[in-house]
């Protein structure tokens, strides 16, 4: 009873596949940390990185674990293309309650631990730089959330080995996954992680909101922001709106596991389909979260590679806060079939699609943008191509099951699995590639390798369209999702066809990973020496790659919009001040996210194998961190002013020389 | 207040050069006073948005009492308003406090935090009172989906309140130790905008649950 529920039986050494899995995973992770402390990096990660409360450094991480997570969650999503390829008349080579804790943990892991970190982490690199100021609004709190979003990826992947996942698919429906017939810990590793996660995220939420609305520098009026800023707001709002909803969703879920409460069980008056309603009143803002600062990555690349400013501004801003309201008020669409009637059915279906509208401006602006400049085919606006394509057709879809009558015959269907993947692949996904590959030198100061970039991108774009596009078919023909087996012959060549594409995007994130080594080899010849290698428009291409920890010696002034490329025109026709450096105050980097996570960790672990003993030794030490963190009398240090004059000269002198090495040529 | 804040402003290291420069529609970087302030009404506004899926669920599970008993049956009206106003003058305590800090007297400061903070615990009291009373009777939240709804409402506030205590007691002892320092006044901002949240959500929940559920 000293370890609650916690014996070596829950070790599962029946089923090898994902215990040599967590094995291997181990060994890599012992291996890479053996090799950190060897190589003496200990200090450097602990003081630049694991402490830092730099919001480059922390945004970085976020993409990290993003991009790891990422790897998790395509191995789970190749298997069931394996198994369903296979089991034809046959069980495949899953077990039903293998297979079934895959597609949920894929789900969740791609969702939870993939999209949401990638995005945030995007915005917390690019959005200070961007409204020209030097961190966001709480550096501290910026790294207790980062912690604690990497907490719920470690329990959901510790459920691989140590017991088991939720096998409920991504969205724990009751009475499936009350403790009737989810009796065993897997519901539980998926409550609490996400429990804990989901406070990371609504403190990066929080504190995206405060910064952009309260910290920009001279001149940044709310009509002035970068696309991207807009974006990032619009989605950081419904982060603060809708993740309280399912923290108490999930809260409620847990009761009725842990207390015998009866909220959504069968029994005692209990309303199962309250679980449904709630838990997408946050899901259907949750796919906005991520869609939106995509789309910003998009007006970003699209307005820069296209040589000219954001085609219709005013009224791309105008869309973002109308998808942002709208959003709210579409959740029913996910369950027509509960019979809720034809008039509330008509009204959610109707709001569905005027929710299009404002995304078909958007899909306009950017092909008004495009049209009359002077295009530069580089892989970030591969990207943004393919992606106009792809969301174009996956948002037409959406239409389609968004009509009730048609939604009766589709829900959940394949046709539903490959709409979702549509856009949320051909959109939140290749908006991070392209975000990810145009801001990778502001925040390494080196670019990546074009070549194999292109070579990724064709593979996925490829990829998807074989992989999803026969989902649509199956779909109508009657297959529905999650089954771990088929006897149906004219679904197999489909199913097949779908394998080849999962195994054409195996190869797009080869080379992705190539890329990424290549790059970091031939980081001298790849070297963005002025900080500004796309010709950009936005202020976080005004300083160095990657920036000083203080990102601007002198907070820059902005005059219009688009604020850097009014800078560059100025330059050119000589109108440049000398700076007066002032010293700079910057916060103190803290371990308090770091150890606020490993508490969080020990109280996640304890309380889904109820080890209640463990559960208050974690609640006291982060109750410990925070007094220790409330007395400390030093956050903030000063960098004195000839020491930013010396830094920012460094990288005046480097732009200039480049000017003129051009200007020689 | 809002010359308490540009008082604040003054004072405060973290205040940003040059603020005059430019005209209030391209002022640059608000204060941390204000961030910090601003920051936490945000935090308010989600919490509250948590607390709302509590009120909704408990407004859909009110009338499901498998059988059990309403809450009109249960009710005790005169605990609750004991525990109305111990609320509300606990609020006006804290409001006491913010004076006591604008007016950096340290002496006056703890005296009403202490108020604040022993009524909140009587109010705490009250309320555990109330529910082992239900609990004992057998009519605890696995009786019914009702009754497990008005537990986990109530019982949501009442760890607020007990959060809020906590976080009482460490702004005295920082307060005691460290005196008003600008970093202190601005959590304090912070409890006090929380305190009174209570307040607010203890309205609805007073409204909602007691006076609507004793209809019957």
């Amino acid at each position: 009873m000293m370890f609650g529920k916690l014996s070596w039986a829950v070790i599962p050494f029946n089923q090898p596949l994902p215990l040599i899995a967590g094995a291997v995973v181990l060994v890599v992770i012992l291996a890479v940390i053996a090799w950190i402390v060897i190589a003496g990096h200990l200090p450097y990660l602990w003081e630049e990185w694991i402490t830092s409360v730099d919001h480059k450094r922390i945004g970085v991480m976020y993409v990290l674990l993003a991009s790891v997570m990422l790897l998790r969650g395509f191995s789970d999503a190749i298997m069931m293309r394996a198994q369903q390829a296979i089991a034809f008349q046959s069980q495949g080579y899953l077990p039903p309650e293998h297979y079934n804790q895959i597609f949920s943990a894929h789900g969740t892991i791609m969702i939870f631990f993939v999209a949401m970190p990638f995005v945030i982490g995007l915005m917390n690199l690019v959005v200070p730089l961007q409204l020209g100021v030097r961190d966001v609004a709480f550096p501290t709190l910026n790294s207790v959330g980062f912690w604690l979003t990497a907490t719920g990826a470690l329990l959901v992947n510790l459920s691989l080995v140590i017991g088991e996942f939720a096998r409920t698919g991504w969205l724990p429906y009751p009475p499936l996954s009350e403790l009737t017939y989810s009796p065993g810990v897997g519901v539980d590793y998926y409550t609490w992680a996400l429990q804990i996660s989901g406070v990371g995220t609504l403190v990066a939420g929080i504190n995206l909101v405060v910064t952009i609305l309260k910290i920009r520098t001279w001149g940044m009026s709310y009509l002035r922001m970068p696309m991207f800023c807009w974006t990032s707001l619009a989605s950081s709002l419904l982060i603060v709106a809708a993740f309280p909803i399912l923290t108490a969703t999930l809260a409620m879920l847990i009761l009725d596991r842990y207390l015998g409460f009866h909220f959504f069980t069968n029994e005692a008056g209990g309303n199962m389909m309250m679980f449904m309603n709630l838990i997408w009143a946050w899901g259907h803002p949750e796919v906005y979260i991520l869609i939106l600062p995509a789309f910003g990555v998009f007006s970003e690349v699209v307005s820069t590679f296209s040589g000219k400013p954001l085609f219709g501004y005013r009224s791309m801003v105008l869309a973002t806060m109308a998808i942002c309201i709208i959003s709210f008020m579409v959740w029913l669409h996910h369950f027509f079939t509960m019979g809720a009637g034809p008039d509330v059915n008509a009204i959610f279906g109707i709001a569905s699609m005027i929710i299009a509208v404002p995304t078909g401006v958007k899909i306009y602006n950017w092909l008004f943008t495009m049209y009359g400049g002077r295009i530069r085919f580089t892989s970030p606006m591969l990207w943004s191509m393919g992606f106009m394509v792809t969301f174009i057709i996956g948002g037409l879809t959406g239409v389609l099951v968004a009509v009730p009558p048609a939604d009766f015959l589709l829900h959940n269907s394949l046709f539903l699995v490959a709409h979702f993947h549509n856009v949320i692949i051909g959109g939140v996904l290749f908006g991070a590639f392209a975000g990810y590959t145009f801001w990778f030198p502001k925040a390494f100061g080196f670019t990546l390798h074009e070549g194999l970039g292109k070579a990724a991108f064709w593979c996925w774009l490829i990829g998807f369209y074989l992989a999803f596009f026969p989902l649509y078919a199956v779909g109508f023909l009657g297959m529905t999702r999650r089954m771990q087996h088929y006897d149906v012959a004219e679904w197999r060549p489909w199913l097949l066809l779908a394998g080849v594409g999962a195994v054409v995007i195996l190869i797009g994130i080869i080379f992705q990973i190539a890329q990424l080594f290549v790059s970091i080899r031939d980081r001298e010849k790849l070297r963005d020496y002025t900080g500004d290698p796309w010709d950009g428009r936005s202020l976080e291409w005004a300083t160095a790659s990657p920036p000083p920890v203080f990102n601007f010696a002198v907070l820059p002034v902005v005059t219009g919009p688009d604020a850097y490329w009014t800078m560059k025109v100025e330059a050119k026709e000589g109108v440049v001040k000398q700076p007066d450096y002032q010293p700079i105050e910057m916060p103190r980097n803290s371990p308090t996210g770091f150890i606020c996570a490993f508490f969080a960790t020990v109280m996640g672990f304890a309380l889904i194998w109820q080890i209640w003993w463990m559960v208050i030794a974690g609640f006291l030490g982060a109750f410990a961190t925070f007094v220790v963190f409330a007395w400390r009398d030093h956050d903030e240090y000063e960098i004195p002013a000839d020491e930013v004059a010396r830094i920012d000269r460094a990288n005046i002198a480097e732009r200039r020389n480049m000017i003129s090495a051009a200007g020689a040529a | 207040m809002a010359m308490a804040t540009v008082a604040h402003a003054g004072r405060d290291p973290h205040h940003v050069h040059g603020f005059d420069e430019f005209s209030a529609g391209q002022s640059g970087p608000a204060p941390k006073r204000i961030v910090t302030g601003y920051g936490f009404w945000i935090f308010l506004l989600s919490d509250m948005v948590m607390f709302s899926c509590f009120f909704a669920a408990y407004a859909v599970l009110s009338g499901q009492t498998a059988g059990g008993p309403t809450g009109a049956e249960l009710f005790n009206l005169r605990n609750v308003a004991i525990q109305t106003s111990c609320l509300l003058l606990s609020s006006f305590a804290c409001g006491m406090a913010s004076i006591a800090a604008n007016e950096r007297s340290k002496f006056w400061f703890h005296i009403a935090m202490a108020v604040t903070g022993l009524l909140g615990l009587v109010f705490l009291i009250l309320e555990i009172r109330e529910f082992a009373d239900l609990v004992a009777r057998g009519y605890g939240p696995t009786r019914s989906a009702f009754l497990s709804a008005f537990f986990t409402l109530v019982g949501c506030h009442g760890l607020h309140v007990s959060a809020g205590i906590l976080w009482l007691l460490t702004m005295m002892a920082q307060v005691y130790a460290k005196g008003f320092r600008a970093d202190i006044l601005r959590r304090f901002l912070c409890f006090a905008l929380f305190w009174h949240a209570l307040d607010i959500i203890w309205v609805a929940v007073f409204s909602v649950v007691y006076l609507l559920g004793s209809l019957g």
